[in-house]
């Protein structure tokens, strides 16, 4: 298993996710097959070969610096669960 | 004993760069706009949405990248940073990691020894700013305003080069002066486009391992980075002198208690788990690009203030105040040009006066009220003789007020100074008839006395008449 329960629990934190001590086991589990499946690729000799990002070898596009995007503040806040004077209103974040 | 520790000191800066838009949307960037107006589907983080990189955000990273002689990465990468907090509502900051567009830079400062420092610059790297977060006036809850998320920074990192409170501040009002001279950042530190983060530690002299550092935040003025670093400096030196260890933590300036404070929250804060975004394709700048942007460059504070000592003959500390910004510069340099040529005077004027007034009405610069060519209309009528250096400051007064160029305020207030010598003379005269019991002391050794003599003619003359020639007429009437 190349993943230990610790190590799960950490990343589980970190995602704001809680896991059930009944679920632990599975999870460790299937997360070490995922790494693991990937881990084969380590195996392939890649040192002559240079790291590609896009199949086609594309790279960034830029675009000009101009607003193109007008207000549309109470539309978008429609989806919001709660607003106030504008702002979206969650619950409070204590520092 | 402060002399058995070494200070190390490096700085993150963060500079929000000029654009009208976002680094990865088109919302419209300008300060102050009601809240959640200038934020997007990009910005509030929609699914679906995908960032397109602003052209100009590189261009602008790339000429600070040329100004501090660092390498310009033909290959760039953007990553993500990941972290919760509602400011941030894709869940992670679209930031650089391994390989950012800025690296190996330098620049060079007046050290605490006085002599020319080199301070290294590790890297300079763009991402987006988060939105804000607003605590108070909700019960239980917190307003967020995203209009300043995606807003573009370039943050600039220091190598741990600096070993004072003072030299900080002087780095970092050598980026400040950078970067608004290369006109990529407004640099207004009130409303926070320019601000700083300190990691800083102690050492014991001639040890070569650094220090546990503290990093400190919440720096947006010049004289907190001093007071916040000299105060972690004391507080650091006294926990090992104390037989206690530093601990590695973030901490928060307070202005108003002036001292550091630990942020305890965040133990697994740190474990950013970056990895490169795979909405954004490595960015790639050219070596024809990189050129045509070095021809582009300006003339820096640097090389400016070396031509000006050498040009206008002027001290070098006056030069270096006259070339911290660009808009200071340009309007000395056309005050000098416009007059009959009195460099220094100009100079001493600028920095004097002027500046007294534009600090004082808390103005910029380009907003004074005396144009560069009134400034030069007084330095002449100053070097022509034609009033003294104090009813010269009555009347940049009235320039400042908008009463016109020196020549009319001088015609219009009668200033023009008496050079008539028999007028003078008639002054002189009556002054000594006045006050025997002063002629007597003064002949009997009091030579300090001339001073209060001259001080009578001239405000018998109501300043008008020339000093000089009142003191030597004095001086030779009292002889006798």
């Amino acid at each position: 298993m190349s993943l230990d329960n610790e190590q799960v629990q950490h990343i589980a934190l970190l995602a704001r996710l809680r896991l059930a001590d009944d679920e632990l086991g599975e999870t460790v589990e299937k997360l070490s097959r995922i790494v693991d499946f990937v881990d084969q690729l380590a195996a392939a000799p890649t040192d002559d070969v240079v790291p590609m990002a896009h199949p086609l070898n594309a790279v960034q596009r830029l675009r000009p610096d101009a607003v193109t995007e007008p207000d549309d503040r109470d539309h978008l806040q429609q989806n919001a669960a709660a607003v106030s004077d504008g702002l979206y209103l969650v619950p409070k974040v204590i520092e | 004993m402060k002399g058995q520790w070494e200070v190390v000191i490096g700085l993150e800066i963060h500079t929000q760069l000029a654009t009208v838009s976002k680094i990865f949307s088109g919302a419209a960037t300008a300060y102050g706009a009601a809240p959640n107006t200038q934020a997007c589907l990009v910005d509030l983080g929609y699914p679906g949405t995908l960032p397109v990189l602003n052209r100009e955000v590189v261009r602008m990273a790339a000429m600070f990248g040329l100004a501090v002689n660092a390498t310009i990465a033909p290959r760039s990468v953007f990553a993500r940073k990941n972290y919760f907090y509602p400011d941030l509502p894709k869940g992670y900051q679209i930031s650089q990691y391994e390989l950012p567009i800025v690296a190996g830079g330098e620049l060079f400062i007046a050290g605490d020894d006085g002599a020319q420092k080199r301070i290294g610059i590790t890297r300079a790297h763009l991402e987006e700013d988060a939105g804000k977060s607003i605590h108070e006036g909700f019960d239980r809850q917190s307003g967020i305003d995203l209009n300043r998320a995606g807003t573009p920074l370039l943050e600039i990192v220091s190598e741990p080069d600096l070993r004072s409170a003072r030299e900080a501040v002087a780095y970092m009002r050598k980026i400040h002066s950078i970067v608004r001279y290369l006109g990529i950042s407004d640099g207004n530190m009130q409303e926070g486009s320019f601000r700083c983060d300190a990691n800083v530690s102690v050492r014991p002299r001639g040890q070569e391992k650094l220090g546990t550092r503290a990093e400190l935040k919440n720096l947006n003025s010049f004289r907190f980075v001093e007071r916040a670093i000299n105060f972690e400096i004391e507080r650091q030196i006294d926990v090992l002198e104390d037989g206690g260890e530093v601990v590695q933590e973030t901490r928060l300036y307070d202005a108003d208690r002036d001292e550091t404070r630990s942020m305890r929250s965040k133990e697994e804060a740190n474990d950013y788990r970056y990895f490169p975004d795979p909405d954004l394709l490595p960015v790639e700048i050219d070596a024809a690009w990189v050129e045509e942007l070095r021809s582009a460059l300006p003339e820096l504070p640097d090389a400016k203030r070396e031509r000006f000592v050498a040009q206008y003959e002027l001290k070098p500390d006056d030069a270096e105040i006259l070339t911290a910004s660009r808009a200071l510069a340009d309007y000395y340099e056309a005050a000098v040009s416009a007059g009959s040529g009195a460099p220094q005077a100009v100079g001493n004027w600028v920095i004097g006066d002027l500046t007294g007034a534009l600090n004082r009405d808390g103005l910029d610069i380009a907003e004074s009220k005396v144009a560069a060519e009134q400034l030069a209309g007084l330095v002449d009528r100053i070097a022509d003789n034609t009033i003294s250096g104090k009813i010269a400051k009555e009347v940049f007064d009235a320039m400042w007020a908008g009463e016109g160029s020196a020549d009319e305020i001088i015609a219009a207030r009668g200033l023009k100074q008496i050079t008539d010598t028999s007028a003078i003379e008639a002054i002189v005269d009556k002054v000594i008839a006045a006050n025997p019991g002063q002629v007597a002391e003064y002949q009997a050794g009091k030579d300090k006395l001339i001073g209060f003599f001259v001080g009578q003619v001239m405000k018998e003359t109501q300043g008008k008449a020339n000093p000089g020639v009142v003191n030597q007429m004095l001086k030779a009437k009292l002889a006798g």
